[in-house]
């Protein structure tokens, strides 16, 4: 079978390519547009290693078909420092040593920028609840939690 | 809340036990890191596995002429491709594998011996290509009976996995095969003498569930062969030599034909030690002459990498009224899966490590059974009898109405303790980590309702070995350092910071890398504890070798004799007579006089790094228990260990406190479930539920630090401790939380209920299986 033509905005450029019907959007990130950001842990949606934002939506993109990105606009990762300069989540996850293997961290952040957009001021128990989609092996979140907390307090200007 | 606890007034340092930023870390918050599944190569095939859907079955005869003729299929190798090999025990990590097991684990022989073992595995230009080659594999399986669990798989009439199979180490030796592989055992003393001379003997059965070591990175690798046999790897592994030793066997190919490169690594945990894709991807490679990328799902990973170990351990414990404990005996049955190696032995010489006794007998059984081959897990085996044995002496501390603190300080083992596997125990940290647990907050900390609070020791022994790590002087005055043990969780920062610290350079000039197998001499895998102290100690050698090699350099463009200057605050200077002749060059200077003095500088050290020593913990956990789910939740826990000397803390905190999750995890959630039919039913993180964010608070830290004086910074491997202690801490803060012992892990929800329930029946709170 031929195959689909998706036309997207990725990170604010404009994109295209070619998938199969089965293909994710995880997937044709990776392999289509080589923007290997975004991992693949579980492709179940239980891991949330994958995460990205299509229209502000935070989404598992191992659970969103490529084609599904036809004409929207997509946020990953790889778009997430503005240049040279890191997000303040970015730069906290450094600060409190947030990742050991790294693995996680990219999904962890996106996640966690969409928590902040929505809830500014979030409590532990907020962050530790809207994170619980993002599976770590490595640090036990407490360090993840920490450096969240922090981004949030210093995007406040607090 | 993070603590430092030291014994020795601290040394000096300007970098070690700061907290800088990763030189990795840049590209790990940015998306640019690549891992074991981010490699590509130009016209590279998909590799795919087809995996036996029986547990143990026959394989008759396996045909591929309808795959090999499906357009886009570029290879397929299945038994066929792999040569025999004989029976010889290698060590791996902390584990010995046998050649004659792994080419069977790889690929499957005479028999597929667990659910979801290689049958055969296919290249071909597309997923969905080399998908619908897999289903055109025409495999006749004789399925056979199989046996899960160890107990049952002692039994005299249980299935057979290895008809050749004759236990080793019992004398005579048995006349007919079995499923036990070997037998172990670690004696000190007399443990009936002991016996008879307590006052109190408590004797406990428990049993453990396999549990994965759950990175959340899938095995993943590249490999391609060229046309003239050299073969380039790219795989996230904790030891890319250890994959080059165990491929150029598996392929009967020389060693140095082989160059492995390690992507960073999306955790390990142990998992990562062994190969399973790497050898089929050199193999389907070399048939269709074309780079061939293998990645597992999640589901093969659940289904055919790791576990660790289910087992069933019986202890017994006997003490004087005061507590002093007078003898320790076990007895482990682990599972190895579907082939030998489990981990008891290292579960039997730790299992009473902790105390300081004179009597301990352990014996250990190492089983097979159908299903996948266990991997390494941290600390691997001692989780799991440090478990029953902890759970024990808690159990002795309530009978005998002494604190569970103070009865472990009455035994704890200290410098000189002669452990039940053979060594006398140099400087070492438990008492400190006891008395620090002691005066912690939490110990004080009030519990509310439905709360218990529990205490548990652990040990881990730590490795050194085969190390080599190469630290270039560049033109400018900057470094390039070169290590060969994979970078899990922050190695890379703590051997540059151990680097600045002995050259007096910034930690930003030195530029950490990891080296493939054919730019380094041989490096043992990243494993054991060992790689922050084995190259730490490589490190600081070659960092050592540059400094003495600037002296010499120095000393030629002087022209004066080489005992005439010394390195003093990171600058050569002239001493005695000529002191103050000369100005005083750094690194800077001393590289750009390199050429004009002897060529390039280079430290270099290639060694087998002794002096690792034992780290030991001390964990605290409150438990609450919910009466109507019977679910725990952990509501405060405080991890407690000798790190020797923490180089960067924030990284020895992260140990800490992800061992705890892993092991907090081993204790309430995690377990494989197999049905009858031996088939894995919950083979995704869905159902194999590993801790969340939202199921744990947050996670405090002591860090003891007790010099290693083998060190030269004092480091001790600190990585796999932290799994030990969990499983028994928070059994005994269920069991004061509930009045319920549970002698079974995971304490997952219906069955802490149940035991509650049946408490109730039975009138009272009374021990429970």
């Amino acid at each position: 079978m031929a195959k689909h033509h998706v036309a997207t905005t990725v990170n604010g450029d404009a994109v295209e390519f070619l998938c199969e019907t089965e293909q994710t959007l995880l997937d044709c990130l990776r392999e289509e547009l080589d923007l290997t950001g975004a991992k693949e842990g579980c492709s179940s949606g239980d891991c949330g290693a994958c995460s990205v934002m299509i229209d502000n939506r935070l989404v598992c993109s191992c659970l969103v078909l490529g084609v599904e990105a036809n004409g929207k606009s997509i946020e990953t990762i790889e778009g997430m420092a503005d240049g040279e300069e890191l997000h303040p989540l970015q730069r906290k996850f450094l600060e409190h040593a947030a990742l050991q293997c790294g693995i996680c961290t990219p999904g962890f952040l996106v996640a966690s920028k969409a928590l902040l957009a929505k809830n500014p001021n979030p409590s532990e128990t907020e962050v530790r609840y809207w994170l619980a989609g993002n599976l770590c092996r490595c640090t036990g979140y407490d360090k993840i939690v920490r450096a969240v907390m922090d981004a949030a307090t210093e995007m406040r200007g607090a | 809340m993070q603590e430092r606890v030291k014994k020795e007034p601290e040394r000096e340092f300007r970098v070690i036990g700061t907290r800088p930023l990763r030189p990795d870390g840049a590209d790990k918050v940015t998306g640019r890191a690549k891992f074991g599944a981010d490699f590509k190569m130009a016209g590279q095939l998909v590799g795919k596995v087809l995996r036996s859907p029986h547990a143990h079955a026959r394989i008759k005869s396996i045909d591929v002429s309808k795959a090999a003729a499906l357009p886009g299929v570029k290879a397929i190798v299945t038994r066929d491709d792999f040569k025999d090999q004989g029976s010889e025990f290698v060590p791996a990590g902390e584990m010995l594998v046998n050649y004659r097991d792994v080419v069977r684990t790889v690929m499957a022989r005479e028999k597929a011996l667990f659910e979801g073992h290689p049958v055969a595995a296919v290249a071909a230009t597309s997923e969905s290509v080399a998908r619908e080659a897999l289903k055109l594999i025409k495999v006749d399986y004789e399925v056979l009976p199989h046996v899960m669990d160890p107990v049952d798989a002692m039994r005299p009439d249980a299935p057979l996995l290895h008809d050749d199979m004759i236990t080793a180490g019992v004398t005579p030796a048995p006349t007919k095969p079995s499923n036990v592989a070997k037998r172990v055992e670690f004696a000190l003393g007399d443990v009936e003498k002991g016996f008879k001379d307590a006052d109190v003997i408590i004797e406990r059965e428990f049993n453990t569930k396999p549990v994965h070591q759950g990175y959340i990175e899938p095995h993943a690798c590249v490999a391609s062969v060229s046309e003239d046999g050299s073969a380039e790897v790219w795989v996230t592994t904790q030891g890319h030599w250890i994959v080059r030793a165990h491929c150029a066997r598996l392929l009967g190919w020389d060693i140095s034909k082989i160059r492995v490169t390690a992507s960073e690594i999306g955790g390990g945990f142990g998992g990562k030690t062994v190969v399973y894709l790497e050898p089929l991807a050199l193999a389907l490679s070399k048939k269709s002459r074309k780079a061939v990328k293998m990645v597992m799902s999640r589901e093969e990973v659940f289904r055919a990498s790791g576990p660790t170990s289910g087992a069933n351990v019986w202890v017994k414990i006997g003490a004087k009224k005061n507590g002093k404990i007078v003898a320790g005996e076990a007895i482990l049955k682990y599972q190895a899966g579907a082939f030998q190696g489990s981990p008891v032995q290292p579960g039997c010489m730790s299992a009473f490590a902790p105390y300081d006794l004179e009597h301990v007998k352990v014996v250990g059984y190492d089983v097979v059974t159908n299903r996948p081959k266990v991997a390494a897990y941290r600390a691997p085996g001692a989780p799991i009898s440090e478990y029953a044995v902890e759970s024990v002496v808690d159990e002795l501390s309530e009978r005998l109405g002494i604190d569970p603190i103070e009865l472990r300080l009455k035994n704890a083992a200290k410098e000189g303790t002669k452990a039940a596997y053979g060594p006398k125990f140099g400087p070492i940290g438990l008492i400190e980590g006891l008395k620090a647990a002691q005066d912690s907050p939490h110990w004080k900390a009030p519990l509310g309702k439905n709360q218990g609070r529990g205490i548990a020791a652990g040990f881990w022994f730590n490795i050194g070995g085969e190390t080599t790590v190469s630290l270039q002087l560049n033109e400018d005055g900057t470094l390039s350092l070169m290590a060969g043990t994979p970078d899990i969780g922050g190695l890379r920062a703590s051997l540059c910071m151990m680097a600045a610290e002995e050259l007096g350079v910034d930690l930003g000039k030195i530029r950490p890398i990891i080296a493939d197998t054919s730019s380094l001499g041989y490096n043992f895998l990243t494993g054991g504890s060992r790689s922050t102290f084995s190259s730490g100690m490589a490190t600081v050698e070659a960092a050592r070798a540059i400094i003495k090699e600037a002296c010499v350099r120095a000393s030629k463009l002087w022209e004066i004799p080489i005992d005439a200057v010394t390195w003093e605050d990171g600058k050569v200077k002239p001493a005695g007579d000529n002191a103050g002749k000369h100005q005083p060059m750094d690194l800077g200077d001393i590289a750009k006089i390199a050429g004009k003095t002897g060529g390039p500088i280079i430290g270099y050290s290639a060694i087998t790094a002794h002096g690792a020593a034992p780290s030991f913990g001390v964990h605290i956990a409150d438990a609450e228990i919910d009466p109507e789910t019977g679910k725990a939740t952990i509501t405060r826990y405080t991890v407690i260990q000798d790190a020797g000397r923490a180089i960067h803390p924030s990284y020895v905190e992260g140990q800490y406190q992800g061992g705890a999750a892993q092991g907090i995890g081993w204790a309430l959630n995690e377990e494989y479930i197999y049905g009858d039919d031996g088939k894995l039913q919950n083979p995704g993180f869905l159902d194999y539920r590993i801790p969340v964010a939202s199921d744990l608070p947050m996670i405090d830290t002591i860090i003891v630090e007790v010099p290693n004086p083998r060190h030269p910074y004092g480091v001790r491997g600190i990585g796999e401790t932290p799994i030990v202690p969990p499983m028994a801490a928070v059994a005994a803060a269920v069991k004061r939380a509930t009045g319920v012992r549970f002698f079974e892990l995971p304490m997952s929800p219906p069955k802490v209920l149940k035991g509650i329930k049946d408490a109730k029946a039975n009138g009272g709170a009374k021990a429970t299986a």
